[in-house]
Order: structure tokens, then sequence, then C-alpha cells
């Protein structure tokens, strides 16, 4: 696996601090979902820093896309997000990953909890279940998507996410806003927390198979309180970020 | 200001830097911890970026495995790996 070049052919503003970048990469074998990649940037003076970047295309889809969040001291974030346009180019290693991946075939239910960004793998995830499940099968396994960030303004993806909730019977998305709630709000309004995963989860019946990315804390947070409620460690599958935002976890 | 624990990340980040290294992917690779004996994916220990990548164990926080790239050489310290399962072949999809 080796750096090549990609190139960037559309970005696109998801909120405020988040943007997509989609890639034109030459030699692209394909990924699977809940895959990343790294990118490298290199300074003029020969400086290089690398940042691992989640993958949010689906498989299916013909460029490879990323959706980054801007951290205000990171050094590449604040490039990908708020420089690169179209046309530019940077280096990418990839596909990477084996472990935090979702196929389709998995013939279980599927369990997602995000917190903040973390959301671009789950994103990943589900693109590819909507491109490759029909909701109209009669072996259809259920989902769930549990969505944690901070304010309605911070949620990525939100139009995306509704209507393939609304499209599909068999997957049920539920958010919480943890600091501030419009009115009229009907999701939850606090950090995930025992109560939360148990209502979220009961529903799919038989034990899911759970995917869990979000900052540090919170992904900690969710995989103790999951094995609490008995699930199986195996079935626990994580993705820590590093920061998420300034001091505080989504 | 932020604090250590608001920068670690896990395994799955340094899949990249491990596959430049061993063959199978090992992000899904087990791994026995030495210091506690549990055993968990490669991809959920861990990582702490500092003179080197360095995963703990997402149990006892123990180092399972210190990997400093030199430039021309990598050093590779296993020694708090006392049995890695690895898969040789990743699964059709």
């Amino acid at each position: 696996m080796s750096w090549q070049a990609a190139r960037v052919i559309e970005t696109r503003t998801e909120t405020p601090r988040v943007c997509t970048l989609v890639l034109d990469l030459a030699d692209w074998p394909g990924h699977r979902a809940g895959q990343h990649v790294d990118v490298r940037l290199t300074a003029a003076d020969g400086y290089q820093a690398e940042r691992s970047y989640s993958i949010a295309s689906a498989p299916e889809s013909s460029n490879v896309e990323l959706t980054v969040e801007r951290l205000d001291d990171g050094e590449v974030s604040p490039y990908l997000t708020q420089v690169a346009g179209i046309g530019d180019q940077f280096e990418v290693r990839g596909p990477i990953g084996g472990y935090f991946v979702w196929e389709s075939s998995v013939a279980r239910p599927l369990a997602l909890v995000g917190g903040g960004s973390g959301i671009v793998p789950l994103m990943a995830i589900l693109r590819h279940r909507a491109s490759s499940v029909s909701s109209a099968a009669s072996d259809v396994q259920p989902a769930a998507l549990l969505y944690s960030a901070r304010a309605e303004v911070e949620v990525i993806y939100r139009r995306e996410i509704d209507e393939l909730a609304a499209n599909d019977a068999s997957l049920r998305v539920t958010y919480t806003l943890t600091r501030a709630q419009p009115n009229g709000w009907r999701g939850y309004d606090r950090r995930i927390d025992r109560a939360m995963l148990e209502q979220v989860l009961m529903p799919l019946g038989a034990p899911p198979v759970i995917y869990v990315c979000g900052p540090t804390a919170m992904v900690e947070s969710a995989a103790t309180l999951l094995v609490s409620l008995g699930h199986s460690p195996d079935d626990i599958l994580t993705e820590r970020f590093g920061p998420s935002g300034i001091g505080e976890p989504a | 200001m932020r604090n250590i624990e608001e920068l670690v990340l896990d395994g799955n980040a340094a899949g990249g830097m491990l596959a430049q290294i061993f063959l199978p992917e090992m992000t899904r690779a087990r791994v026995t911890c030495m210091h506690c004996a549990s055993e968990h994916p490669l991809g959920a220990a861990r990582l702490f970026d500092a003179a080197g990548v360095v995963l703990r164990c997402t149990e006892c926080s123990g180092v399972l495995l210190r990997v400093v790239d030199a430039g021309d050489r990598t050093f590779i310290d296993l020694t708090g790996i006392r049995r890695l399962e690895l898969r040789m072949q990743e699964p059709t999809a």
C-alpha cells in the first residue's frame, strides 16, 4: 500500500465546521464500509503531517468521499476544510482497516452509535446498507442509529439520514442533542446513557452487532454501558476519534 | 486545554502504519495482552502517539506494542503481546 495523489473534484459544506471532499484517485482498489485513509500533507520546507480520515462514501460509490471536521489547532483539518478546493491535490494511502468494517452479508441486526464526526464511518455503513439491502425482503435485518451531537446545526448528513429512515421501515434513527435543542425538539436532550442505549437497541430483537464511533470519552462510556447491558464485548466494535471540538467531547 | 485522554486514538488509526510492516491486515488481528491476559482486536487497543507509536491494552493499559520510525530503520517492540492471532486472508465481500 503506497501513497498516491488524490485530486479534489468537489467540496460540500456539511455544517459550519465540517465539509466533505470528493476525491479522484487514479489507483483505487475499492473499499469496505467503515474503512479509512491516511492523508499526508507536505509543506514547502518538507515538513509532513499525517492524519487518518474515515471514508464517508459507500463501496458502491464511484468516488471516494472524506468528511472532515475542522479542528482549530489541527495540522491537517484546517487545510482540508478551509483551503483545499477543486483541482487541489494531496497524498492519500488506503483503504485501511479490517476491524471496524461492516459487510451487508452479516445476517444480524445492526446498531450504530455515533458522536459528532464519529458519524462518518457509520454513514458509509448506512449508505452501503441502503444500496445492498432491500427493505422489502423478508429476511432484512433491522438497524438502529443513535447519533449524538451538541446542537442541531452540528448534525452532519441530517437530510440524507432522515430520508434513509423515511424510506426504510427496517431502519430506526434516534438523535440526541446534548447542549442545545430547538423548540419542539422530539429527540433526546442529554449525553448517551444506559437507558437511552437500552431504548434504542431493544426493538432490534436479537443481539445486534454494534459499531460505536466518536470522541474517546463517549466511545469508552458507551462501550462500558453496552457490556453492562449484557452485550458481548466481541459484538461491540469501537473507533475512537481524537479531539472533537475544543475541550469537551460531543 | 486538552488533557492527554482527549488525544487518545486507537489501533484503527495505526492500521496504515502497520500495513507498511505486516502482510496481514492488522487492526483485526487478535492480541493477547502479556500483562492481563485479555484478548482483543488490535484495532480496539488505545493508541498514544509519543516518541513513536504506542498501543496499550484497552483493559489494563499495559503496553502491547511500540513502533519507532527512525527514517531508514523501523524498531518494533512486541514484548507486551503474549500471542498474536492473524487472519491470513480477508473475507471475500
